[in-house]
């Protein structure tokens, strides 16, 4: 699997989310500048890291969104590449259209910073499916804007299409059904706002966000090894 | 020459989406001691510059804007107007 991570000004997890990737998958991804215009060749995933582009002007994620490298991403998404979006990298993608919904200030108006139990919704992703059908997990949440609006509408759709890959066990922020993460139609864009990167190594709190990155690896490189 | 005319582009809150910082400052008003604050919402305005004549075109242009970027229009309404 190639793997690309995007950078913004004032991005701050695009490092974190490099290691996680490259423990993964054995080789450094690339770190893709927002100014490109379009991806290095062969990439099978595009992963969005958390941070603050561009200082959340106008609203989190609204500027990265409209980037040069972020019509690059739509183009990689419409072929049916496979994105992942972390936090800020969840609104970005929300931002771009990339995802439903949308996400405003936490109910409780505080930057919430800590770790949160989850449970897995779904298996059938390529990031979830080294998890277990209702598995208990604990990711990092820090965020100020992580509360997940959906109209009753919205989140027919997503309960009925089995989109929701995680939710809160103890709501953070006030999401709508205590939403934590989202598929898309096509299952290979997942946008949620805790930290599967920050729960890769056992030192500093956990390991139960490896699989989500490893999973990737057993999807996307046995599908890069079938289009060789 | 171009004339240059000036528009105000109000983003407001749909009505039915829950406003957080607006009922924080509902309560703050409360107990500043203004009783009878019944609701709150918080919008953003953006003022700006713009060097076009015709102000249909412009009202169009201001309304591409706010689909394309200025307001996130899954949560959020505009107005547009000329000063």
């Amino acid at each position: 699997m190639r793997a690309g991570v995007l950078v913004f000004p004032g991005s701050n997890c695009d490092r974190d989310l490099a290691v996680a990737l490259e423990r993964a998958t054995g080789a450094r991804p690339a770190l893709i500048w927002h100014k490109e215009t379009s991806l290095p060749e062969g990439l099978d995933l595009v992963a969005i890291p958390g941070g603050f582009s561009f200082g959340d002007h106008l609203r989190c994620g609204a500027i990265a969104a409209r980037s040069p490298v972020m019509r690059a991403v739509v183009d990689f998404a419409a072929a049916g590449g496979h994105v992942l979006g972390i936090c800020n990298g969840f609104q970005i993608l929300i931002e771009a259209g990339l995802l439903p919904g949308a996400l405003m200030r936490n109910a409780g108006l505080k930057f919430v910073c800590r770790r949160v139990p989850l449970r897995v919704e779904t298996t059938e992703s390529a990031f979830t499916r080294r998890y277990h059908q209702g598995e208990r997990v604990e990711f990092p949440v820090a965020h100020h804007d992580g509360n997940y609006v959906a109209g009753p509408e919205l989140r027919a759709a997503l309960e009925g299409e089995g989109r929701i890959a995680f939710r809160y066990l103890d709501n953070p922020n006030g999401s709508a059904g205590d939403i934590a993460g989202v598929l898309s139609r096509n299952r290979r864009i997942l946008g949620l706002m805790p930290h599967p990167e920050r729960a890769v190594d056992p030192a500093i709190g956990g390991t139960d966000g490896a699989r989500l990155f490893s999973g990737l690896v057993e999807a996307l490189g046995s599908e890069t090894l079938e289009r060789a | 020459m171009g004339a240059r005319m000036k528009a105000r582009v109000e983003v407001t809150l749909k009505a039915g989406v829950l406003d957080p910082q607006g009922e924080a400052i509902r309560h703050a008003l409360g107990s500043l001691g203004f009783d009878g604050v019944e609701d709150v919402r918080v919008g953003k305005v953006i003022e700006l510059e713009l060097e076009m004549q015709d102000r249909n075109k412009a009202r169009a242009e201001l309304e591409r804007m706010c689909e394309k970027l200025l307001a996130n229009t899954v949560i959020e309404d505009y107005r547009v107007e000329f000063l």
